[in-house]
């Protein structure tokens, strides 16, 4: 994230009170966006067209790995319809320099390399050119006429192979860096970065404990699997600014992202982000965006581009495939004293993968006195990694929640009792730094265990599985303005991109309740980057909690210039007017006998008084109210083919104060039916040549609707106290558990361990076929 | 594809007779299912496209006596709405019921299903065990071909350029006879089939196997009619040992590759516990159609 916490950040601390609109479970057909996204109106990115467009395409690398030599485009330039080709040639390079964008760092050397390759193409998908022509069959057919050529290299595309000393190494300026390296190493390695954090004395927790479990478990690369595609349009004028309309979940990092790669000044770029079609962390980062600007400019006309699906999976980021292995103890009654880790991370092609985020999470949701982690951050020829939902979290609490589960039976305790056990709580210090504030997680365990859920009958070849996940909120740069319409209803504005489609109406019953109009008076609607300040990204839990927040402080804002109106007319001071149920009143009797004066009042006396009434806010939260969560699934094993059926699956999380329930319940299971799917057939799989071989949504089998069952939701209210309303981050913890859960049910189920992801047909058949001898004989 | 010709014929000689004059590719569009797609992915450029949906012969369903007749055009959904279909053929449309999803179901055929070639066809296994044949038309004439013929390796079949597939003939159902289909994918719709097993038997009034074919998708580089599978329910009452028997035959048939969609070893296994599946559930069927 690389935010030190400021102390000039903004919180509001919890109010306590009886809301209105806040909270309630209005009409979803009110849901600002609802009706035109399911009768086609919204305007996606692909969605946009300008008088005169052309359409650009990428010509792409068919190789894992190989130096690009010399790329000749003389022949597709003398296509007629061809108007611009760009390489390499056509961008300047990068120094070294570090940004967050989103919850990954990204460095500006390796993001102009990674939307077009300079020396080398690093994974099959790599961009090594781009056509914009009169149509897109002119595009393509200009793409056969360049002449690219490879020296193809050995590629490495698993994370243990890639650590190995002998592995083809993708950087030749690459050393490992980090924790625990003295002194600097003379070996280029494709490991990047050895990060280590702990607490106590390992060794010690070791030695008091009664039982030990061990696991180790390798998971593949998986896509967020947003349904739209990555779309762009760019206009690049001869007055030398750009417009780009795109699908992004930052248009203002974007933008800055955009000027950097272009050398250009930020304010000459304006970024309008579309309605989005899925995010989850995968649109974080510039892809088309540069390319189409650049095309544009070289064409001097705008440029679209959209991605087709196998693009989508061949060079945007999945989340890390990793390798993790894990060690803990515990007591004989159930206490864990040691809790060990080590995390290996995919960043794919360039340095960068989750794993400072993976390893805060680790073991945070128990309060232990003994932890070490150690983590690797290693390059290999795949897309480089981009963030997905609680980035790399599900793929360590894969191992440690399924090691819990065996420590729970080893100790003969039930797994919610022994995670409340051990679980953390308000004080309890974490292994990576601050100790927690007030938090959930043990609220998430009683709400498990008291549900009927844990009623419901198991059949035979069918068992219960549990697991639990952590997950931050980040605050961040945030600005909101809202405007006050003449006729008494309010615009808000604000930049935190609504990834969700649910932010808009949550903010909306923010205002409803602050200024006291119904919900259905206030308009809400995201800026581009010329509408408002810096908006960081709508990323690390934060869009609606820390959204929220400046949404608040804006609307404050505007009810402060209501009641300057106010006291105005009246001729008293503005600190003797009060805002109560939509109208300006007298703080007390001693102000005044007035009649109380309503928005739509003030509104056609504010001319005269000074004029429109506006709020607005540019604001940096703080950092805080972290989330947990606890599953509950159900399965149902075939022992003839493997095939894992999910017959229910409950959710218990921490929500801080619900501010739009249904759009939480919606999210917490969402997040459940990307983990499910992750966990039973999500992958990527290479041929030996190191090129995608199921770049596509028959072969890359996300689960459709049949394959889940209703996903229960059960919302815990632990208010944030740094929020006025309590609010959380609540987006990402519902990924996390699945994995684990799901290989903790088949456990129980048919009493085979799975810690190899994803827990496939073929693969659940093997290991009960393995298992079955040791068995039969007990 | 800067060329591409689209030509919607009305009569079986006008749609052979651009098929043979066609020099580039041509592709026989029904349902669209594949060809669209495979255009859309750039697999296929064709120069020549006949859309052979106004051509009145591949798109009726009919009685022959006791045999069914349909048209190779004719929409899964259209089958799936033929009352009396879908009571006498069961199995087949098992198989028809899980091509793509209910969208794709609306558009695709069973002709295009079969002349796309590919082994996993879910409804190829079930019309193979149905015994069902299929009438072909070229510029030299008619002809008949059973549907295990038709595929000759992936992605090909025995047609020859100019010639396209009609209809379909279903024999007449004798009384006690069954069919099922069922398929193994990881998810259970809009996937294709790593395994799929089609048993189609008749019984005698002892409920003895007089009759049966046994079908495998997905295992062999062409979807499979298995003799040894079917012998192993014949004269038998498809009791436990008879089942076993077909189910180890079923394996034994099996020469699969290992690829994205599942593993060798996983497929022979699965093949066995599929026929078995899809015996049990014809045998069920046979004994309610008295």
């Amino acid at each position: 994230m690389g935010m030190k916490p400021s102390p000039y950040a903004t919180k509001i601390p919890y109010e306590e009170k009886d809301n209105k609109v806040v909270g309630g479970r209005p009409n979803p057909a009110d849901r600002s966006d609802a009706i035109d996204k399911v009768t086609g109106r919204a305007r996606y990115a692909a969605d946009y067209n300008l008088p005169g467009q052309l359409i650009g395409k990428v010509l792409r690398s068919p190789h894992a790995h190989a130096i690009v030599k010399s790329i000749d485009t003389s022949e597709a330039e003398k296509l007629p319809g061809v108007k611009a080709v760009v390489t390499r040639d056509d961008f300047p390079d990068m120094e070294v320099e570090h940004a967050a964008s989103g919850e990954l760092m990204v460095n500006f050397r390796d993001v102009t390399r990674n939307m077009m390759a300079r020396e080398k193409a690093l994974y099959d998908g790599h961009p090594v050119a781009a056509v914009a022509a009169l149509s897109e069959s002119i595009a393509k057919e200009a793409m056969k006429l360049i002449k690219v050529d490879y020296e193809v290299l050995p590629h490495v595309i698993d994370v243990r192979d890639a650590m190995k000393d002998d592995a083809p190494l993708l950087h030749e300026e690459l050393f490992t860096k980090g924790a625990g390296i003295e002194p600097d190493p003379s070996k280029k390695s494709n490991i990047a970065t050895r990060m280590e954090s702990k607490l106590g004395d390992i060794e010690e927790g070791f030695k008091q404990a009664d039982f030990i479990v061990e696991h180790e478990s390798n998971t593949k690369a998986a896509h967020q699997g947003y349904i739209e595609p990555q779309a762009s349009v760019a206009n690049f004028t001869e007055g030398g600014t750009i417009e780009v309309y795109t699908g992004t979940q930052g248009h203002h990092v974007f933008r800055a992202q955009i000027a950097k790669l272009l050398k250009m000044d930020i304010s000459k770029i304006k970024v309008v982000p579309a309605e989005l079609g899925g995010g989850f962390g995968g649109k974080n980062n510039v892809y088309l965006e540069p390319l189409a600007a650049q095309l544009s400019r070289k064409a001097n006309r705008p440029v679209k581009m959209v991605m087709t699906r196998d693009e989508v999976f061949r060079a945007t980021g999945p989340t890390s495939g990793t390798n993790c292995k894990v060690r803990m103890g515990c007591t004989r009654d159930g206490r864990i004293t040691a809790a060990q880790a080590e995390l290996n991370y995919q960043a794919g092609a360039f340095p960068g993968s989750s794993l400072p985020l993976a390893s805060i999470t680790v073991f945070t949701r128990y309060d232990l006195e003994n932890v070490l982690v150690v983590g690797h951050d290693v390059v290999c020829n795949r897309p480089k990694v981009a963030a997905y939902r609680a980035p790399g979290a599900p793929m360590i609490a894969f191992a440690v929640e399924t090691a819990i589960d065996d420590l729970a039976r080893q100790c003969g305790m039930d797994p919610i009792d022994f995670r409340l056990k051990n679980a953390a709580k308000q004080g309890t210090q974490t292994h990576f730094g601050p100790p927690l504030g007030q938090i959930g997680y043990m609220e998430t365990l009683e709400a498990a265990k008291a549900s009927p859920h844990m009623n419901e009958p198991l059949g035979p070849n069918q068992g219960r599985g549990i697991a639990s996940g952590f997950w931050f909120t980040i605050g961040n740069d945030t600005s909101a303005t809202i405007n006050i319409s003449e006729d008494g209803t309010a615009s808000l504005i604000f930049g935190t991109v609504d990834v969700t489609g649910g932010m808009r109406s949550a903010f909306a019953m923010i205002v409803a309740e602050e200024l006291g109009i119904p919900f259905e008076k206030v308009r809400t609607q995201v800026g581009d980057t010329s509408a408002l300040g810096f908006n960081f990204m709508t990323a690390g839990s934060r869009g609606t909690a820390a959204g929220s927040m400046a949404v608040v402080k804006a609307t404050r804002d505007a009810i402060h210039r209501a009641c300057e109106i106010a006291a105005r007319k009246w001729e008293v001071e503005t600190d003797q007017v009060v805002w109560e149920n939509g109208h300006a009143r007298p703080a007390s009797a001693n102000v005044g006998d007035f009649e109380p004066l309503s928005l739509a009042q003030l509104c056609k006396e504010a001319t005269w008084f000074g004029g429109t009434i506006a709020g607005h806010a540019e604001i940096n939260v703080a950092m805080g109210g972290p989330g947990f969560g606890t599953h509950l699934v159900d399965v149902d094993v075939d022992r003839q083919t493997g095939l894992v059926k999910v017959l229910r699956y409950s959710i218990f999380q921490d929500a801080g104060k619900a501010v739009y329930p249904a759009f939480i319940e919606g999210q917490f299971q969402g997040g459940a039916v990307q983990g499910i799917g992750m966990a039973l057939n999500e992958e990527y799989i290479y041929s030996d040549k190191g090129t995608m071989e199921n770049p596509g949504f028959l072969d890359y089998r996300v689960p459709v609707a049949s394959d889940v069952p209703m996903i229960n939701t059960h919302i815990v209210e632990v208010p944030n106290p740094d929020h006025p309303y309590g609010v959380r981050g609540i987006g990402e913890v519902p990924i996390i558990p699945p994995l684990a859960a799901i290989s903790n049910a088949i456990h129980d189920a048919v009493g085979v361990r799975l810690l190899d992801h994803p827990m496939s047909p073929p693969k659940v058949l093997k290991a009960i076929d393995e298992a079955a001898p040791a068995q039969a004989a007990e | 594809m800067q060329n591409l010709r689209y030509e919607a014929p009305e009569t079986l000689a006008d749609a052979t007779a651009l098929l043979a004059a066609e020099d580039g590719m041509a592709r026989v569009l029904a349902g669209g299912t594949d060809v669209i797609v495979q255009m859309h992915s750039d697999l296929i450029e064709p120069d020549l496209i006949v859309d052979v949906k106004n051509i009145p012969e591949l798109t009726e369903i009919a009685k022959e006596g006791g045999a069914y007749r349909f048209g190779a055009a004719v929409s899964g959904k259209t089958l799936m709405l033929h009352e009396d279909f879908n009571k006498t053929w069961p199995g087949v449309m098992d198989g028809v019921r899980l091509i793509g999803s209910l969208q794709i179901r609306g558009r695709a055929s069973v002709g295009g299903n079969l002349c796309n070639a590919s082994p996993a066809a879910d409804s190829v296994p079930p019309m193979i065990a149905a015994g069902a044949v299929a009438s072909v038309i070229g510029p030299n004439g008619a002809r008949d071909i059973p549907v295990e013929d038709i595929v000759t390796g992936p992605g090909q079949t025995c047609l020859d350029k100019s010639e396209i597939v009609v209809s379909f003939l279903l024999p007449e159902r004798p009384p006690r006879s069954g069919d099922a289909y069922l398929r193994f994918t990881p998810r259970t719709e809009m996937d294709i089939a790593v395994v799929g097993a089609g048993v189609n038997l008749t019984l005698d009034d002892d409920g003895a196997c007089t009759a049966a074919r046994v079908a495998l998708a997905a295992v062999a580089p062409t979807p499979l009619l298995v003799a040894e599978a079917a012998d192993a329910l014949i004269g038998t009452k498809v009791d436990e040992t008879a089942l076993e028997a077909l189910a180890a035959a079923a394996s034994a048939a099996c020469n699969p590759i290992d690829d994205k969609r599942g593993t060798v070893e996983y497929r022979i296994k699965v093949a066995g516990v599929l026929a078995r599946r899809a015996a049990a559930i014809a045998l069920e069927r046979a004994g309610k159609n008295q």
